[in-house]
Formats: structure tokens, C-alpha cells, sequence
């Protein structure tokens, strides 16, 4: 990655500087929190259908959690943005949130909700489309995918009077079919890992076209520049520690003529969250547009504001599944053993009969079981990256995950069975 | 070094140690002579085959009549006269002698360091350390401790090991668990204390004829699970047996096997048959080798429910098998192997939950063999010498 425009260019950058395009700056930011599983044990099958509400002091309590985050990240990280949309009417920003974290902010952090709605009365905050389940739903039942996502927009257009006009897929999910797909169902843009085995030499820094579509713009995320800030900001041991909005800023102005969007995807939690509070990560959100802004031509956008501006540069084909995590940037956190495709196949293979019973609370109970964070639980890739998945795991161990989950799922197949049948 | 008990006339993992750490110890290029207290009636053939590959390993016996694991109650029960307030009137006496004829060998040897294992073991390294003023390590497979559970702590043998560890020049135990013990009951400082964790044979294993016991009743669609050890309080096999039934409870087409003896058996044995599970527990009696590798295969999850576990070996084995394990939460393995199910040895209702979920869904027990035997590669009993060839070192360079 090049780090400085004179290194780039050297004493030339003065004078071809007008010539060039100024990177847009799109910064994403997810939103979620699952309904993660109670230990629920072989013992209560048949005895209690309720798998999410955890109350002990642990991290699988889900209010616990929301209550948590929200002081720590939600709260705080909204209120400096909100601030940064009155002192810059330029500045942009944009959100997904999935539809079981709306749902709890609303049971457990109604201040959070109040926050998200002012950032986008502001007009300067987009909001994007996703499964209101966090699902994987897309890989594995399309019909149930198209479900989750029209729960999810009305569910946005309930809270925050708007329609989504980009999609992004569950943990950033991506392959040519949902290119496709999106276009179809009317959308702008759609989201994925701008990662450089599946690039080669092409940059992130550009919208593409998926195959066989005409108008939709796909978005790569600049996991560089994304993760110097989601994962690297605190790491003192980091050559570049510690990170000043200057510096970054300046970095983003380095491709000025190398890429017309700089995408900065990222979990919302890095603020306060991932990146704590003493880190001097919500000085650095909130300096930021001011260093960027140091440079007249730059700006921030929303996505569709991206998409209307910018050419798709060339067809980009990415026929296997790509995601935002791990070294692998595919779905091995979520399919890599045995258990996990055995407990998704599990829950999906039950879609018939719990449709068929017409249930509201079945069928409920049936999406949350589908949130991806599930399945993550029960990674076992703990020696190469484990330490990702470890924090971010509120189980003794992938098998405690597995154990909780398999059991929730099967009381629920006990309840399909005391459903009458027509 | 000196030890008591060696393959196959080993009653229990103490063996099992002794063999895999000597074999690794003269593959990293130490010459080890080891003393043990009598002339086994061993297996020549067995012997001269597995100690062919390792040259510069010599067997040095002494006459004498030693049971590694034995507690005051189990004691009682070998010497019925014996008062039962001392440990063994005869057993302290061998240990003596033992003592006495290891000082006679340490003055015909040449060597640089003492290494002795365990409380029978360390009078002789003593003794060893005082004719030769050679260096002793201790080496600390488990305390008195473990093995009464903390309750009826026998004076004698406490003072024993007590002497051992404070007059070593270096204490080794086989986990953090029993380094935490170590220091909290003997007074020794921290520093003195290096953790050395077991390893497991991969070639000790995979041996012998691949028919599978009980294979009758695992095609009529039964589940087994299994415990290997000995039926003694530090072993947990009375929550085995109420795991049992808290487990036929859920899943009736389950096998419970128990490979092993001791001075539990008999109570272990009414126990089942009080709570009318009698005839779903097998006992199997004591296993080794061939038929001991054919039972972990057996089985589709192996149980540890130790009370206070220093190391187990037996868990290793197991996965090397490929069979999953559950272990408690209370032993030294815990530490060393990730892909496995931990429980508290006392919450059997969080091991019934845990075991009827494996029995029930064969990928997750899939999943935790395939993991659980990976992972077990690497916890070699080379890595253990190469530690104990460091702790050698470090002792050296400061006598």
C-alpha cells in the first residue's frame, strides 16, 4: 500500500495534482448483536421453548450485552457522529443494522434507536439492506433469504422512514449470484471484501460489475485502510502506533489518482467496543473528516451517492463464496467442521415443516436460529486465528456452542411435532 | 533415575510415564539408566522389543515388593494385619531398603543427575544425592493429595514427600494443577517448580488384532461409553456410575464400561446394582495393550471424572484411538488438550447433558475425534524430555 503521495509521485504530484480524482471516502459501519443461545441442555427439550433469554451474569446474556455495548459503542460512537454531521453538512456515512439488533435496542436501548434515527433524519447517514436474521440464509434456502430481506426493509422503513437502496449480505457474503440477485430485486449497490487473492491486480479503489448484470455497482472493502483502524488502531506494538487522524487522512489522500473510492467497511463496535474508549479511538472518529476535508478535493458519500457518481471500471467475477473474515476470507468460520455443516443443514432442512405450520412463534423461533453468529461459536480454527474468535466467543469452547444450539434446535423440532397436522 | 513400576508390570499412567519420557529422554541423546526397586517377572520378548530401537537404556533392579498407588484404605486390604494407622509397616520398610540399595548403585555408577519419580522413589534419590553429591530433580506425578482426595492425608507418606521436594534441586510436576498443589501444601517456592506436561505414544498404540469388543451389542444399535482407571476415590468412577444412570435416563440403548481395578470395585459394583443399572455396566476388568487400544475404539466417548487428576494419560490415548473424551475440569490433561469436553468431576448433570448430545449427533462426536486427535500429535512425550533435558541444564549450571 502506498503510504505518501510525494513517495507515489515524487516532486510531479504538484503538478499533475489537478488532473487527478480525489478518492470519495464511503464508510460503512455494521450493527448487530445476535440473540446468542442459553445453555440450553438435553434436559429442557420439550420443557422450555424460550433459547434466548439468558439472565445470568455471563456473555450470553443478550441484555447484559446490549446494555454493555451500547454505554461503551453505541451510545457514545452515535453522539460524536452526530456531532461530525453539524459541524461538516458534508459528511456522509452509512449503516447496516440487522433486524434482531434493532429488535433488542428497542427492548433493552431505546437511546441507541433515538441516536440512529437522528443520524438519519440528518440525511447524511444511508441506511443499507441486509436479512433482518443475520443469516446465511442466501447459501442456503433463496426463498427464505428473499424473506429475511423484506423483514429487514420494513423493519427499516418502521423505524427509520427510508428504503434501502444497497445490499449487503450477512459478514459481508458475496458471490456472482448475489450480484445478480440484487440487481433484480432493485438495488444500487452491493457490498463484499475487496480481498487481493480473488483482485489480483485489480483495486479495490473502483466499483465493478458483476457478471451478467447491467446497472449495479459492486463495493470492495479497503481492508487495509479498514482494518488499521477496526483491528490495528490500539496494537502498541504496531509500527505505525499509535494512529492519528492526520496520519490516516493522509494515507487516504495517497491514492489520489490510484482509485476513485477509498471503502472503509468496518463492525460499528470497533468504536468503544473492539477499540476502547482510552485507546483515543472517538478522538480519532471525530478528527477524522476535519484531516480529511485538509485536502479541498476529498469527501465523504453515502453508497448510492457512489453508485450514481462512479463507473463500474470492469466486470469483476468472484464465482465462490467471499467474506470479510479471517486470513481464508471465506465461510470456513461458519462451515469449517463437521458440527457447524451439521447444524446448519439441521435448521434448514427443518424450513418445510415449520412453514408449513403457519406459526408465528415456531417460525420465530426458527430465524434466530439461523443468525450466523451461531455457527461461528462452533469454529474450531482456534491454533491459526483463534484469537478473533475466542473473544468474540461467549462459550467455554466451540463445543459448549455446538451443545446449547443443537439442543435449542431440538426442541423446537419437539414443538413441530405437537403441531397438529391438516 | 529411579522408579518403581515400568511397562507392562505398571498398574496404572506412572508406567506408562516412565516408559514413553525414558524412550524420548535417549532419543534426545540422554544416557539413562534406570533403577527399579524388584526383579519383575517381566515379558523378555516384550521388553528387548520395545527397548531394542533405545540402546543406552539400562534396567538396574532391586529386590523388593512395591504397588505404586496405594492408599491406608487399599492398604488394609493387602495387609489386613497391618496397623491401619501406618501406611504399611512393610511397605515403608521396602522403601527403606530401596533407599539403602540405591545408595550401593549410585556409588557403582557413573552419572550427572539423579531423577526420581514419586514419593516411593524418593528416599533412593536421597540416598542417591547423598554418596554421589550429584544433583536430584523430583519429579512429581502425584501427591498424597490426589490420591486420598485431600481427606485421610497419610502422615508418613507426607513427610516423605515433603523431604523429596524440599532437598531436590529441582522439582518437576506434571501439570500446572499439581505445581498449584504442590505449592500450596509443601511449601516449596514457585520457582522451584517446573511444569514438564506428559505426552502420549503414538506407536504404543495402533497395535494388535483390530476386533472390536462388544461389537454385538454396538450392532444392535447401542451406544458405549467408557472409563479406564482405577476404581479408587481419585478417579471419580462413583460419578461414572451416576452419570450412568443419569444418562439411561435419556438414552437406555447406552453401554457403560469400566476398564480397570481397585479397591472401589466392590463398592462400585453394589452401586450400580442398587440403583438398577447393574446390568448396563460392564466391568472389564484391568486392560492393556492390544484389547485396551480395541476398547477405546469400542467406545464412542471416554469419560475422566477424576476427582483430582495430576496429569492422564488415558484421555490422550483415547483420541489417538479416535475417540472422543470428556475430562474433568480438576486434571493436568485439561491443560494440554483443547478439543475436548470439561466438566467439573461433581457436575454430572452437565456431563449427563454433555455426553447424551454426543451420543445423540455423531458429526459433533465427529467432530471432536478428528479435532481432539489432531491436536493430540503434538503433545509428544519428545516435547517432555526436551524440557526435562532443560531443567537437567539449568540444575547443572548451578551445582
Amino acid at each position: 500500500m502506498a503510504r505518501s503521495g510525494e513517495e507515489m509521485f515524487g516532486s510531479l504530484s504538484i503538478s499533475v495534482k489537478v488532473l487527478l480524482i480525489m478518492p470519495a471516502v464511503c464508510m460503512y459501519f455494521q450493527v448487530h448483536q445476535p440473540l446468542r443461545v442459553k445453555k440450553y441442555r438435553v434436559f429442557d427439550i420439550g420443557q422450555d421453548g424460550d433459547y434466548f433469554n439468558d439472565d445470568s451474569e455471563t456473555n450470553l446474556n443478550n441484555k447484559r450485552i446490549v446494555h454493555k455495548v451500547a454505554e461503551k459503542c453505541y451510545v457514545p460512537a452515535s453522539k460524536v457522529l452526530l456531532d461530525l454531521t453539524r459541524r461538516y453538512p458534508e459528511f456522509r456515512a452509512n449503516f447496516s443494522i440487522s433486524g434482531v439488533a434493532l429488535e433488542q435496542f428497542e427492548r433493552w436501548s431505546p437511546e441507541t434507536i433515538d441516536l440512529l434515527q437522528q443520524l438519519v433524519a440528518t440525511g447524511q447517514v444511508e441506511i443499507l439492506g441486509e436479512t433482518y436474521h443475520h443469516s446465511l440464509s442466501f447459501f442456503y434456502s433463496p426463498p427464505e433469504f428473499e424473506h429475511q430481506v423484506k423483514l429487514h426493509a420494513a423493519k427499516v422503513k418502521k423505524l427509520f422512514g427510508v428504503k434501502p437502496k444497497v445490499f449487503r449480505n450477512t459478514e459481508l457474503s458475496y458471490r456472482n449470484d448475489l450480484g445478480t440477485w440484487a440487481e433484480q430485486a432493485g438495488y444500487d449497490g452491493v457490498l463484499t471484501e475487496g480481498w487481493d487473492h480473488w483482485l489480483g491486480w485489480k483495486s479495490p479503489n473502483f466499483l465493478y460489475r458483476p457478471p451478467g448484470t447491467k446497472k449495479i455497482k459492486l463495493f470492495l472493502k479497503n481492508y487495509k485502510l479498514s482494518d488499521d483502524m477496526a483491528f490495528r488502531f490500539g496494537e502498541r506494538t504496531w509500527r505505525e502506533w499509535p494512529l492519528t487522524a492526520e496520519k490516516f487522512a493522509h494515507w487516504i489522500s495517497a491514492h489520489n489518482g490510484a482509485g476513485e473510492i477509498i471503502n472503509l467497511f468496518m463492525d460499528y463496535e470497533t468504536f468503544g467496543e473492539h477499540q476502547w474508549a482510552d485507546s483515543g479511538i472517538f478522538d480519532f472518529l471525530s478528527a477524522l473528516p476535519g484531516e480529511v476535508y485538509k485536502h479541498p478535493d476529498n469527501r465523504f458519500l453515502t453508497l448510492s451517492e457512489a453508485a450514481r457518481e462512479f463507473e463500474a471500471r470492469d466486470e469483476l467475477d468472484l464465482p465462490s463464496i467471499v467474506t470479510w473474515a479471517d486470513t481464508e476470507r471465506d465461510l470456513s468460520a461458519w462451515t469449517g467442521n463437521e458440527m457447524q455443516t451439521y447444524a446448519l443443514k439441521t435448521i434448514y432442512d427443518l424450513e418445510p415443516v415449520v412453514l408449513e405450520t403457519e406459526n408465528k412463534n415456531l417460525i420465530e423461533s426458527w430465524r434466530r436460529l439461523q443468525t450466523s453468529d451461531h455457527f461461528y461459536y462452533m469454529c474450531t480454527k482456534w491454533f491459526a486465528d483463534g484469537d478473533v474468535h475466542a473473544y468474540f466467543n461467549p462459550y467455554a469452547s466451540p463445543y459448549e456452542a455446538f451443545i446449547a444450539y443443537i439442543n435449542a434446535v431440538a426442541d423446537l423440532k419437539w414443538r413441530l411435532e405437537q403441531v397438529p397436522r391438516s | 533415575m529411579f522408579g518403581w513400576e515400568f511397562p507392562p508390570h505398571n498398574s496404572g499412567g506412572l508406567g506408562t510415564a516412565c516408559f514413553g519420557l525414558t524412550r524420548a529422554l535417549a532419543q534426545a541423546g540422554a544416557e539413562v539408566v534406570f533403577v527399579l526397586p524388584k526383579r519383575f517377572l517381566v515379558s523378555a520378548d516384550f521388553l528387548r522389543f520395545r527397548f531394542a530401537e533405545i540402546e543406552n537404556v539400562k534396567f538396574r533392579r532391586v529386590p523388593g515388593l512395591l504397588y505404586p498407588y496405594v492408599t491406608s484404605e487399599k492398604y488394609a486390604e493387602i495387609r489386613p494385619n497391618a496397623n491401619s494407622n501406618l501406611y504399611g509397616w512393610s511397605l515403608l520398610e521396602e522403601v527403606q531398603l530401596y533407599a539403602e540399595r540405591a545408595a550401593a548403585i549410585a556409588a557403582e555408577e557413573d552419572f550427572d543427575i539423579i531423577h526420581a519419580h514419586d514419593w516411593l522413589a524418593y528416599p533412593a534419590g536421597l540416598a542417591a544425592k547423598r554418596v554421589s553429591g550429584k544433583p536430584l530433580v523430583v519429579h512429581v506425578h502425584a501427591t498424597e493429595f490426589d490420591r486420598t482426595g485431600g481427606t485421610g492425608v497419610n502422615q508418613e507418606v507426607y513427610a516423605i514427600e515433603q523431604a523429596g521436594m524440599q532437598q531436590a534441586d529441582q522439582i518437576v510436576t506434571v501439570s500446572g494443577w499439581t505445581k498449584n498443589i504442590v505449592e500450596k501444601n509443601y511449601n516449596v517456592p514457585s520457582e522451584k517448580i517446573k511444569v514438564v506436561h506428559n505426552g502420549v505414544d503414538l506407536d504404543g498404540l495402533n497395535f494388535g488384532p483390530k476386533k472390536i469388543p462388544l461389537a454385538a451389542l454396538k450392532q444392535a444399535g447401542n451406544k458405549i461409553v467408557l472409563f479406564v482407571g482405577r476404581i479408587t476415590l481419585q478417579k471419580g468412577p462413583d460419578y461414572f456410575i451416576q452419570l450412568a444412570q443419569r444418562v439411561l435416563e435419556l438414552e437406555p440403548k447406552t453401554y457403560f464400561v469400566v476398564a480397570g481395578s481397585g479397591d472401589m470395585e466392590a463398592q462400585i459394583i453394589r452401586e450400580a446394582a442398587r440403583l438398577g443399572i447393574a446390568e448396563r455396566v460392564i466391568f472389564a476388568g484391568f486392560l492393556r495393550g492390544a484389547e485396551l487400544e480395541a476398547m477405546y475404539r469400542a467406545a464412542d466417548i471416554y469419560i475422566l471424572p477424576s476427582v483430582s487428576e495430576p496429569f492422564g494419560i488415558t484421555p490422550l490415548e483415547s483420541l489417538v484411538a479416535g475417540t472422543p473424551v470428556l475430562i474433568s475440569k480438576q486434571s493436568g490433561v485439561a491443560e494440554v488438550v483443547k478439543h475436548a469436553l470439561k466438566v467439573d468431576f461433581w457436575d454430572v448433570e452437565e456431563m449427563t447433558n454433555q455426553v447424551v448430545t454426543v451420543l445423540r449427533h455423531p458429526p459433533f462426536q465427529q467432530t471432536l475425534a478428528t479435532y481432539g486427535q489432531q491436536e493430540v500429535r503434538k503433545v509428544t512425550w519428545l516435547e517432555a524430555a526436551k524440557k526435562c533435558l532443560e531443567v537437567y541444564q539449568s540444575v547443572l549450571r548451578f551445582s
